[in-house]
């Protein structure tokens, strides 16, 4: 895309006198360069992002036989209908779940990120403050949580000991904990690209808000806001997708009745080996993503990128 | 405005960058002609997958494998690639001294790898290789026959015919109680590496009263204390056993009915763990729980978690055994080979069960440990040495090798902790 804009600015000026054969393979060497640019991109997709896509998409239609795993593609289209029906209760929660981890997120990283792009000295050391515990593996910093939130442990233990909680109270295994294990686990996917909105807002927009006599909660919806939104856009996605999808959580935190849609889907493959099965759900779970994320973008995201960026 | 989006971005990358339809119809069109070419219905059909070949005899994988004459071809390469569970041998300062003993006594170095999590799960990410007939980067693997894997391989022909002329220690010293398990009668294929009891455990910092049946796991006075296991195989066997019924021979009435029970109990259920279950009572998450027998007696004995109690209930107790097997891929089988009979001189076996704290497949290293090895508490424990009693409350597991009794029984169980 990048030298796609590029070339297409070059037939803007007009050749002059007669077209001269080095040039014109220099033209279209200039034309052909975008592709060979993207051609590792386009590799890579097709590689690591088509051949699984079409493969789930087949195996969702085939019929296996559960003890030898022989497949034969049988266009059974009504397991996608029984896998759904099967699972809402999982499906509603997932997308509950993430939903809140989202609205979660973006309340605690809004203002802090605001707070790092405007007022914050040194931003990077903030910044570097925010990815410090990705040098840690994710589904290690989970199994942390559950030591630090163990019935008596550090905290629920101290709280226990000075009477402010009952003995039964927990945390842990909750629903409750899932939702604030996918807000922590995702939280830098949301502050990030916020910061980045924030961070190329003009400082002299701002003043000229305040020159104008606006209030500070004015120049925040008239200026802020708006032209925070396609950071706001790309972390509500970067967020909520990857959350709706987790497994790792639900499995660590949660209790009795909060797995979610990809617990499911892993015992779909793992203990029962239905290959088909797990395929549907993940190509249901993809579509309901893709019609949500296009109403979506529809709604608030590309025509707020055309027009602020 | 201007001034702003020129600085040092060219307005063109900048409307490459940030302006979909563009670059949205071109996609399109792109995409088009390379689908275009191809019919998608061919596409999808070419994934479909050839399954397993269950023949037997020339046609089946290991076909011509293990024979006398195939055994005496082989030779030793001096190493082998081990996957096993962890904790689940002798270790001391981040070695293996009984492994570090069987390099020195024979030249062959062992690759050991703790990679088995879980059977189904490690079983799901060798089977594609053992399909394919690909080397699985392993030439001795243990697989638990209280899951489906192992009686599975087994059936599909992927495991090595033993050398029954070197398994001379496991004749002479291995316990009746690993010997001929229904899926490998004759210990054609696998030879048992520890045993153990799939009982209850508790911690009696918090439970004081005496703890001996099932019954408790479903007591409204623990709730939210109760640990029970994800595990399709162990969650419905204790369901049975608490209903007196024997899995190994129940019905899928039976378990419906277990089925019925444990989800009366869910109320109660702090959560459904897999082998994270020792971490929820280790850190007193949860006071009561199924368990594995050796994992409580290990933290008990050398971990300083004395508080927790390891029961063999009144209904009994699922007895399971880790096996040992050769898989038809493996690179190295006469090393490994070598290897898994000497695991039952008694030394070997002592000096193992004396760090496991699981059933010892060798009775005469009770001796060994509680002599030599001076460590009473384990030669004396019974749910390392099975004591006559414990023997007569255990039970099995339902026979795997039916896929059918397989899909049943998950779709009977998993439910409940889905």
């Amino acid at each position: 895309m990048i030298a796609m804009g590029t070339a297409e600015a070059g037939p803007a000026e007009p050749a002059p006198g007669g077209p001269a054969p080095p040039r014109r393979r220099a033209r279209r060497g200039k034309r052909l360069a975008p592709y060979f640019l993207g051609l590792p991109a386009g590799l890579w997709l097709a590689i690591f992002f088509l051949v699984p896509l079409v493969t789930m998409l087949s195996l969702s239609l085939q019929t296996c036989d559960p003890f030898t795993l022989a497949c034969t593609l049988t266009w059974r289209w009504g397991r996608f209908g029984e896998v759904f029906s099967a699972h809402t209760t999982q499906f509603a929660r997932s997308f509950m779940y993430a939903g809140a981890a989202t609205v979660l997120d973006l309340l605690v990283a809004f203002p802090l990120v605001y707070w790092i792009a405007f007022r914050a000295r040194r931003k990077s050391v903030f910044l570097m403050l925010l990815l410090v515990p990705f040098f840690v593996s994710y589904v290690i910093r989970t199994i942390l949580w559950q030591f630090i939130l163990s019935d008596n442990g550090v905290v629920l233990g101290s709280l226990k000991a000075a009477h402010l909680l009952p003995e039964r109270f927990h945390v842990l295994n909750t629903g409750f904990a899932v939702v604030a294990g996918l807000a922590y686990s995702y939280f830098p996917f949301a502050a990030l690209p916020m910061y980045v909105a924030l961070e190329r807002i003009d400082k002299g927009y701002i003043e000229a808000a305040f020159d104008l006599y606006a209030h500070r909660a004015t120049m925040l919806r008239r200026i802020v806001w708006p032209l925070a939104l396609p950071g706001i856009f790309a972390a509500v996605l970067l967020t909520f997708v990857p959350a709706a999808g987790d497994y790792v959580n639900a499995t660590l935190l949660g209790g009795t009745s909060s797995t979610m849609i990809g617990n499911v889907i892993q015992n779909e493959f793992l203990v029962f080996s239905d290959y088909p099965s797990a395929s549907a759900l993940s190509a249901i779970l993809m579509a309901i993503m893709l019609v949500g994320i296009f109403i979506y973008a529809r709604a608030l995201g590309t025509r707020s990128i055309e027009e602020y960026v | 405005m201007t001034d702003d989006r020129t600085r040092g971005i060219d307005p063109a990358l900048w409307r490459g960058l940030t302006e979909p339809r563009y670059s949205r119809r071109r996609f399109l069109r792109d995409a088009g002609v390379t689908v275009g070419g191809l019919s998608l219905a061919s596409i999808l059909a070419a994934c479909g997958t050839k399954g397993v070949t269950t023949a037997s005899g020339a046609d089946a994988p290991n076909a011509g494998m293990g024979t006398p004459e195939w055994w005496g071809q082989q030779q030793l390469h001096n190493e082998f690639r081990f996957a096993n569970w962890g904790y689940y041998i002798d270790t001391a300062h981040g070695e293996h001294p009984s492994l570090t003993k069987f390099t020195q006594d024979t030249g062959i170095q062992v690759n050991y790898f703790e990679d088995v999590n879980d059977n189904v799960q490690f079983y799901s990410k060798i089977r594609p290789d053992l399909q394919q007939g690909n080397d699985i980067g392993y030439d001795l693997i243990v697989s638990t026959d209280n899951d489906p894997p192992i009686s599975q391989m087994v059936g599909f022909n992927w495991a090595i015919p033993l050398d029954q002329s070197k398994m001379t220690n496991f004749y002479k010293y291995s316990s009746d109680l690993i010997r001929d398990p229904s899926f490998d009668p004759g210990n054609k294929y696998t030879m048992g590496w520890q045993s153990g009891y799939t009982c209850l455990a508790y911690n009696s910092k918090f439970i004081t009263e005496p703890i001996t049946s099932l019954q408790s796991l479903f007591d409204p006075k623990y709730s939210g204390k109760i640990g029970m296991m994800g595990i399709s195989s162990e969650l419905g066997a204790i369901g049975l056993l608490a209903l007196g019924k024997d899995p190994k021979a129940s019905t899928p009435e039976e378990w419906q009915q277990a089925a019925d029970k444990l989800m009366e109990q869910k109320p109660l259920v702090r959560s459904y763990y897999d082998s994270s279950y020792l971490r929820a009572l280790k850190n007193e998450d949860i006071w009561i729980t199924m368990a594995w027998s050796g994992d409580i007696f290990y933290a008990a004995t050398y971990q300083g978690y004395d508080t927790l109690k390891v029961v063999i209930p009144d209904e009994g107790a699922m007895f399971w055994t880790d096996y040992m097997m050769i898989p038809y891929t493996a690179q190295n089988p006469l090393d490994a080979m070598t290897y898994m009979d000497s695991v039952f001189d008694p030394q070997v076996a002592a000096q193992i069960a004396d760090y496991v704290g699981y059933v010892c497949p060798v009775p005469a290293a009770q001796e060994i440990i509680r002599t030599e090895l001076d460590d009473p508490v384990v030669a004396d424990s019974p749910t390392v040495f099975p004591t006559p009693e414990i023997e007569a409350v255990t039970h099995y597991y339902p026979s795997w090798a039916d896929p059918n009794v397989v899909t049943g029984w998950n779709e009977t169980f998993v439910p409940i902790f889905e």
